[in-house]
């Protein structure tokens, strides 16, 4: 274990890739754990895991007009950005003009966004397009500009929670009430919307698309096991988010394992673990 | 008869001590009317408790009061204005069964959203805080503040939601059903709460719980469809009528007109 220790500061220390993965890790940590907990109070893990897939149409996009048009700066970054705040757009409007549907025509948007990704990417003109890395995340290919554009969005995302802290907490424990005090209902469920869906973007090349929203909730679901505090709760699923990157990286760097499924493994080991001390100390 | 809504020059005219005034009011659910042809008024300080059978619309009339419905037919003013427009001025205290009891927050937090409005961005003013104590205080939970929710029995989080309505700085406290689920020592506890409230603000409220009526009320909405409005005490067979559906007051209105009743309820 000391070995294992060692050898991964040694890696930071030595190894720019490593040194990257792990203060995108971090600095993320920060974002999925105060935006997760929201999600979880919220109980909206279905719409987040909406929203993530369907930036895969985004994505898929990207590559396919960057490559037909010639466009370098259309990256695949830019596309999910869009994408996210497209699914947020439509999810947040089908959840509030039709409830009763709302199940169904999530999973359609789901499904419209996958599906037209995959078509992207299939008909994109030049080498083939690692799909494997968008849908599983790959945190080695982390670099320096991704971790200033991850703070970025960090410190914005956390900005916009701690303004509107009070509110989001409102809407989420009681819509009507809120809204008979004047909160704009809409305005508050679009925000904590495109909080999430901006989280995930951030989480997409650590975790992947289809693993992200699982990283975004698990550690808020486990650590309100703990706690009957949102702020509390807010502070353990940053650190057990933290946690996870950090054991997960330091993990599968040791043994040759892949990154992100294998973090998001370690983020469900903590949350299954927490019913076992739980009920330990029941 | 049929009046438009918000007539807002009549509703001017209405006297400053009526904080209530519903005339002709109909509202349906697709086809299906809810209310129909209700009328009658709320003065300054009263006590007013609605009851009537599920389904009668007790919950639907709430719900136009604070104008989160709106009527398809007649004439509501709250304090003169429009429902939407008075919602601030009325502390509201729903059923307290339809929330997560394992949802994350103090009992603090839960009194500080009756000062919402009061807040833009950011943490809510001392002086937020200090109302929403006091709120806590009078509803007997001082020392409560960072009490978990789901720490609380049924009664205290019940008392929460009255705190919550009180930081509202209301001038109508409007309850629906506040003793339903509650065990008899808790509702006791409540009574005494609102009893000491009924002195100070005009209250409505929606229940089942003729105890609480006879404790609370100055008069009594028998709300099924449409609406008979009682004095207090009930007789025995008043409430048996009620409850048995016998005063479903269906019946035509024009028998009503042709009578020259203008009340808004069927006698049988």
């Amino acid at each position: 274990m000391t070995d294992l220790f060692q050898d991964f500061v040694e890696a930071v220390q030595t190894v720019p890739v490593i040194r990257y993965a792990l203060f995108a890790g971090l600095v993320s940590s920060l974002t999925f754990g105060v935006v997760g907990s929201l999600v979880v109070v919220r109980q909206i893990g279905y719409v987040a895991s909406a929203i993530a897939h369907s930036i895969l149409g985004g994505i898929g996009a990207s590559v396919y007009y960057s490559r037909v048009y010639e466009l370098p700066w259309l990256t695949p970054m830019l596309g999910a950005i869009v994408a996210g705040l497209l699914s947020v757009a439509v999810i947040g409007w089908v959840t509030i003009r039709f409830k009763e549907r709302e199940d169904t025509i999530i999973g359609a948007i789901w499904a419209t966004g996958m599906s037209a990704g995959l078509l992207f990417l299939h008909y994109a003109p030049g080498k083939n397009v690692n799909l494997e890395s968008f849908i599983f995340g790959n945190i080695l290919l982390t670099s320096w500009s991704d971790i200033v554009a991850t703070l970025i969005l960090g410190i914005v995302v956390i900005g916009l929670v701690v303004l509107f802290y009070h509110k989001l907490v409102a809407v989420s424990f009681d819509e009507e009430f809120a809204r008979l005090r004047g909160v704009s209902t809409k305005f508050h469920y679009f925000l904590l919307l495109t909080l999430t869906a901006m989280s995930v973007v951030l989480m997409v090349r650590i975790a992947g698309l289809f693993l992200s929203q699982a990283l975004l909730i698990l550690p808020a679901a486990t650590a309100s096991r703990f706690s009957r505090s949102l702020a509390l709760i807010m502070i353990g699923a940053v650190g057990i988010t933290a946690l996870s990157n950090t054991a997960g990286l330091a993990l599968s760097y040791q043994y040759d394992i892949p990154t992100g499924p294998f973090i998001v493994f370690l983020a469900v080991f903590f949350y299954a673990l927490s019913f076992l001390l739980k009920r330990k100390r029941a | 008869m049929s009046v438009a809504p918000y007539p807002l020059e009549s509703a001017s005219a209405a006297p400053a001590d009526v904080l209530v005034d519903c005339r002709g009011l109909t509202y349906s659910y697709g086809r299906s009317p809810v209310l129909e042809d209700v009328s009658f008024t709320v003065n300054r300080g009263e006590s007013l408790c609605v009851i009537g059978p599920n389904g009668g619309g007790k919950s639907t009339l709430a719900k136009l009061i604070l104008g989160l419905l709106e009527p398809d037919r007649g004439h509501l003013a709250i304090f003169g204005r429009k429902p939407r427009d008075s919602r601030t001025k009325i502390g509201y205290v729903p059923q307290a069964m339809r929330f997560d009891p394992l949802f994350p927050i103090a009992a603090l937090d839960i009194v500080l959203m009756g000062r919402l409005n009061h807040l833009k961005v950011g943490p809510f003013s001392k002086r937020c805080r200090a109302i929403a104590q006091a709120a806590l205080a009078e509803v007997g939970l001082s020392g409560y503040e960072k009490r978990a929710f789901s720490d609380l029995s049924g009664g205290e989080r019940q008392r929460v939601m009255v705190a919550r309505a009180l930081a509202c700085e209301p001038e109508i406290l409007l309850l629906d059903e506040p003793t339903a689920n509650i065990d008899l020592t808790i509702e006791a506890q409540l009574i005494e709460t609102l009893v000491s409230l009924r002195h100070r603000m005009t209250i409505l409220m929606i229940t089942h719980d003729l105890d609480l009526v006879s404790a609370i009320g100055d008069s009594v909405l028998c709300v099924n469809h449409r609406v008979h409005r009682h004095t207090l005490p009930l007789s025995g067979e008043t409430i048996r009528e009620i409850y048995s559906g016998r005063r479903r007051l269906e019946h035509d209105r024009r028998t009503r007109h042709q009578q020259g009743d203008h009340s808004t309820c069927s006698h049988d």
